[in-house]
């Protein structure tokens, strides 16, 4: 809409909220920042934001989110088109950072899949597999969840707005879980718990409601999970139950742990 | 029809805003009718059936809720719902109370975050809610306040409002004690004078005439507004059919879907014919069942009186859907009151579930997700494995109708001469959005008639 506009203030950098194959869930935790949406209103121009806005401008963007994950060839044209207008990228949520609960197709007959699903696979365009972000172009910060945490995204605009790093720990949700006081549902209950190899960031809810982690954040920065595996199967659960706790949410990037040790998304410096 | 504009015309609305998902829409208008208007809805394919298959039986509300962020308890309560019906099992009692009160909290966020910052902006002149704010400063603090107050609920109960972690199978990881409820109280008793200033608000706003010639369809429930539970009842547009139910185990030989070239979405028909689920559709079936407060607000905000028994009567049927905003800020103060009746009466049960153990079989589930019926099935093997697995959420089955709208609604335009792609455009995104589309939903579910004309 163009409407006649008073006297600008300051140019405000401008932000970009773009969507893959997702849920829309981790945008719709910024729309879920009742507290703050109109004070990072007042410091970003909400440039595109489909969900929020029917204002859609064109780039270039000084902050882009993406959310989801790369999961059809024009998906692949786009995102590339995204990062040449994106002065920073960040991608929000398991789907954008490890290609989210719909990789679990490239462990998959993909044309099988569509037959499950479609009557006429012929008429849907799709790759057979779901690619995090960072797989096609670079990233600049990746923040994990599925869904992102709202306290964790505040901070990444936060410091986008200071210019730092967003102070998002590397930690498991041990840490968290210890910090907020719970008692260890392995320990003591002997629930089978994801937390040791589970990025932080969500505050240790799970145990915090008397139920295992199930990896929704992805894996830590650092992680033991072959010293895990025993413990699981202790708390009586088969080889074949361990690998569908491991491969839901972010199946690649746990799978990445098993195969190389370490996570297969890092937290990129970006850039810049 | 003087139509100064070229005979043949194609609008493309390459993607629809304040719309839950992504969709675009294509219109053909031949000599100044319009001949097509189909919702392109592009969300690429997520396979969820597919990749349920497989899965033990206590993982599909963990899974399913991952369809969608903005109606994910609505996932979960239909997913559970199934899978006990597969393995006989009935959640009842304070469980059964606290999956309302879980519901309750996503219909007041849920609807809020609709009626605020998606649709009301249509009918101020604004693009977003920033705008609004500018505009309506204290209706959008109202708003995010009442929207924060229903996440407070889910948040309580779920562990976060996105994708809840508190629920399983049987009932919820831990239910909490009576205390803890308490301090939800206060903030609900506040929702309530902002639900119905809410109510008063969106009352004066401006509704065009339209009207939506689909059946409705909504469950229904003995003595309460059904949200978590009921039975698929019809009320048809056709006035001389009388109002019919079903057995929610027969929702296929009724709902049929088929798919359709222009979209990953599949469309769905009611007995053969065009239908409408959501707020429309629900205070149609059983809006007589509204609390006294709720009616009373339903009657001040100019909707009048439902039917005075399921299905029986013929007035004060709304199926106009601009007005579906209307409807849902009702439903607003309704889950408002609902909550507060719920915790006034709550009594921490024994257990937070009830032990589910799996066994062949299969099972149905159907709860109202804020957008309308949501319906799930499972079927399992001795192990309690997924073996199949078909989810019909309301967009899906709202599209016919919702094309119709469209149709309908660009060719009055065209008719009163607004024919400029600009016009159109608006027209159709607020059409669009009437319906509370939550495209995200739509792209994933088993079909299995074929359909052979394309
Ligand atoms: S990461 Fe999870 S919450 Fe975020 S978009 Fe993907 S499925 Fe939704
Ligand atoms: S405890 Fe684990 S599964 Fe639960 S919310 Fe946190 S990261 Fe996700």
């Amino acid at each position: 809409m163009s409407t006649p506009t008073p006297p600008q203030p300051p140019a405000r950098p401008r932000l970009g909220v773009f969507k893959f194959a997702s849920c829309d869930g981790c945008q719709l935790t910024l729309l879920d920042c009742e507290d703050e949406l109109l004070g990072i209103a007042a410091e970003l121009e909400i440039a595109h934001f489909l969900e929020a806005s029917s204002e859609a401008a064109p780039g270039p963007y000084d902050l882009v989110l993406v959310e989801g994950s790369v999961s059809t060839p024009e998906h692949v044209e786009r995102i590339r088109r995204i990062r040449a207008d994106a002065r920073h990228l960040v991608t929000i949520g398991a789907c954008a950072t490890a290609g989210g609960v719909q990789a679990l197709r490239n462990y998959a007959d993909v044309e099988g899949y569509l037959a499950t699903v479609y009557a006429r696979p012929d008429y849907i365009e799709t790759l057979a597999t779901s690619t995090p972000v960072s797989a096609h172009v670079p990233v600049d910060f990746e923040l994990r969840g599925c869904p992102i945490d709202r306290g964790q995204l505040v901070e990444v605009i936060t410091a986008f707005l200071a210019g730092r790093k967003p102070a998002i720990p590397n930690h498991s949700v041990c840490f968290a879980c210890k910090r907020r006081g719970n008692v260890c549902v392995t320990v003591a209950h002997g629930t089978p718990c994801l937390g040791p190899v589970t990025h932080a960031g969500c505050g240790a809810l799970c145990p915090t409601y008397g139920r295992g982690c199930y990896g929704c954040f992805g894996p830590a920065g650092t992680t033991n999970l072959p010293a895990l595996v025993p413990l699981m199967q202790r708390d009586g659960m088969s080889e074949e139950d361990i690998g569908r706790f491991l491969h839901t949410f972010n199946v690649t990037a746990f799978t990445a742990v098993e195969e190389q040790g370490q996570p297969g998304v890092t937290d990129a410096e970006g850039p810049g | 029809m003087s139509d100064p504009a070229p005979r043949y015309q194609e609008l493309r609305i390459p993607s629809l805003a304040r719309v839950e998902g992504e969709t675009a829409l294509h219109l053909r208008i031949h000599d100044g009718t319009v001949t097509e208007a189909r919702l392109k809805i592009y969300e690429p394919p997520r396979f969820f059936e597919a990749f349920l298959r497989g899965r033990a039986h206590t993982e599909p509300p963990d899974l399913t809720s991952r369809i969608c962020g903005i109606c994910p308890v609505a996932y979960q309560m239909s997913a559970c719902r199934a899978i006990e019906d597969a393995c006989g099992v009935v959640v009842d009692g304070q469980l059964a109370a606290l999956r309302r009160l879980l519901y309750c909290g996503e219909w007041i966020e849920s609807q809020t975050l609709h009626i605020h910052m998606l649709h009301a902006p249509d009918f101020l002149g604004e693009d977003d809610v920033i705008g609004l704010s500018r505009s309506y400063p204290e209706h959008v603090k109202r708003g995010l306040r009442l929207k924060q107050t229903g996440n407070a609920v889910v948040e309580l109960l779920g562990g976060r409002a996105i994708h809840p972690v508190n629920v399983r199978v049987g009932g919820f990881h831990r239910a909490p004690p009576r205390a803890e409820l308490r301090p939800l109280e206060e903030r609900l008793r506040t929702a309530l004078d902002d639900a119905w200033d809410t109510v008063r608000w969106v009352a004066g706003f401006e509704f065009p005439d339209a009207e939506c010639d689909a059946d409705l369809l909504a469950l229904a429930e003995e003595g309460t507004y059904a949200i978590e539970s009921g039975v698929p009842t019809v009320l048809p547009y056709d006035e001389t059919l009388p109002p019919y139910s079903f057995p929610l185990r027969d929702f296929t030989d009724h709902v049929a879907e088929e798919q359709v070239s222009h979209s990953t979405a599949l469309h769905s028909r009611l007995d053969g014919r065009r239908h409408l689920t959501g707020s429309l559709a629900r205070w149609a079936v059983s809006g007589y069942l509204l609390s006294p407060l709720a009616l009373e607000a339903a009657r001040e905000a100019g909707l009048g009186d439902p039917l005075s028994r399921a299905g029986v009567g013929r007035a004060e049927v709304c199926r106009n859907p601009y007005r579906s905003i209307l409807v849902r800020s009702v439903e607003v103060l309704y889950a408002v009151e609902e909550a507060l009746r719920i915790i006034a009466e709550y009594e921490r049960p024994a257990s937070p579930y009830v032990e589910v153990p799996a066994r062949a079989g299969i099972g149905h589930g159907a709860t109202e997700a804020p957008r309308g019926l949501l319906y799930h099935r499972y079927a399992f093997d001795g192990g309690g494995r997924v073996t199949d697995a078909r989810i019909v959420p309301p967009t899906a089955q709202n599209q016919g109708a919702i094309e119709e709208d469209l149709r309908r609604l660009v060719q009055a335009g065209l008719d009163r001469g607004e024919g400029s792609e600009a016009e159109l455009t608006r027209l159709c995104e607020r059409a669009v959005r009437n319906h509370d589309p939550c495209i995200s939903c739509s792209a994933h579910f088993l079909e299995l008639d074929i359909e052979r004309t394309h």
